[in-house]
């Protein structure tokens, strides 16, 4: 049990996902929900890499994915910051329940 | 002249709680460690442990207590960005996640992609998060609460969430390679994937990353014509 398999890096998996999914889910600050979802896109790279490692090893499919991933969360945190700012430019504020102009 | 409003270390916040933790969890770990090399005869590089009892730690090596660290490191560090009432502290906080993430890929024998994590994701995600955080954060009340939710429903949607995800992860009887493969450098062999199999992924990805580009500077770029 303490020699390390496959079954720890699965559960560090799940608590980052779970991790990331209650800070999407409870802050205000739309800044700490794009770091909640880095944590998420962080839990599944774990998976991949882990899977590939214990599951698929000589070849590195999983790790292909996973540098997928990295990549295509690097360009949705620049657009999402991007949009981020120009909120806060308009409203002087990121408060995700107040900017709610679009709402009846 | 009046003090600051929340001044810092005074009273046991959660944010200390979470750091004494994972320093506290380190501190043993360490001390552990010290204690089996220094009192076993032989050198500490990858035998298991001498003197410990058989069964569940007679296959215990050196590494798998730093795993233990390390792992320590990303799950507390990510528990300080979910629940760290100040932003700024969540910042830092997913700092400590990435790190320990990408010392977890070292383990898993994925060293090219240990170093794009600590590169990309530390040097360019987490950076770029910080700008957003000291751009759009008023400084005087960084304090404030952050959450919408209390702390409570955190926890509770925390508990609900891992414990399903992590029966099923050690329930699940998944198909392991028996003997592993010894590691070996992978990035002459992530070049060729990437260049034969995978040639249209990373072409268009390339474009994504125009796309995005050209999106983030003509988004954040302040109106001047107001």
């Amino acid at each position: 049990m303490f020699h390390v398999h496959l079954v720890h890096f699965l559960i560090i998996g799940a608590v980052l996902f779970a991790l990331g999914f209650v800070t999407v889910v409870t802050r205000k600050n739309a800044v700490g929900i794009l770091m909640g979802v880095e944590l998420i896109l962080n839990a599944a790279n774990i998976n991949f890499v882990a899977f590939n490692h214990f599951s698929a090893s000589p070849q590195l499919t999983g790790q292909v994915f996973a540098i997928f991933v990295i990549l295509l969360a690097a360009a949705e945190a620049a657009v999402g910051l991007a949009i981020v700012l120009s909120i806060f430019q308009n409203f002087r504020t990121i408060d995700v329940t107040t900017t709610d102009l679009m709402r009846e | 002249m009046a003090d600051n409003p929340a001044p810092p270390g005074r009273k046991p916040t959660l944010e200390g709680i979470l750091g004494i933790g994972g320093l506290a969890i380190a501190a043993i770990a360490t001390v552990y460690f010290m204690v089996k090399v220094f009192a076993s005869p032989v050198g500490p590089e990858s035998a298991p442990l001498r003197g410990a009892a058989e069964g569940a730690l007679a296959e215990t090596r050196i590494s798998d207590m730093l795993f233990y660290a390390f792992a320590g490191l990303t799950v507390f560090s990510a528990a300080g960005v979910a629940f760290s009432r100040n932003i700024v502290y969540s910042a830092f906080s997913l700092l400590g996640a990435l790190l320990g993430i990408g010392a977890l890929f070292v383990y898993l024998a994925a060293d090219f992609l240990a170093v794009t994590q600590l590169l990309i994701y530390v040097g360019g995600v987490l950076v770029l998060v910080l700008f957003a955080v000291m751009l759009t954060s008023h400084i005087k009340d960084i304090h404030i609460s952050n959450s919408s939710v209390g702390l409570a429903a955190g926890l509770g949607a925390f508990l609900v969430t891992s414990v399903l995800l992590v029966v099923v992860a050690v329930k699940t009887p998944w198909k392991v390679v028996d003997p592993l493969p010894p590691a070996s450098p992978t990035a002459a062999t992530l070049g060729n994937l990437f260049l034969n199999e995978y040639v249209l992924p990373f072409e268009i990805s390339s474009v994504v990353l125009l796309a995005s580009l050209v999106g983030a500077v003509v988004m954040a770029r302040k109106d001047l014509k107001a």
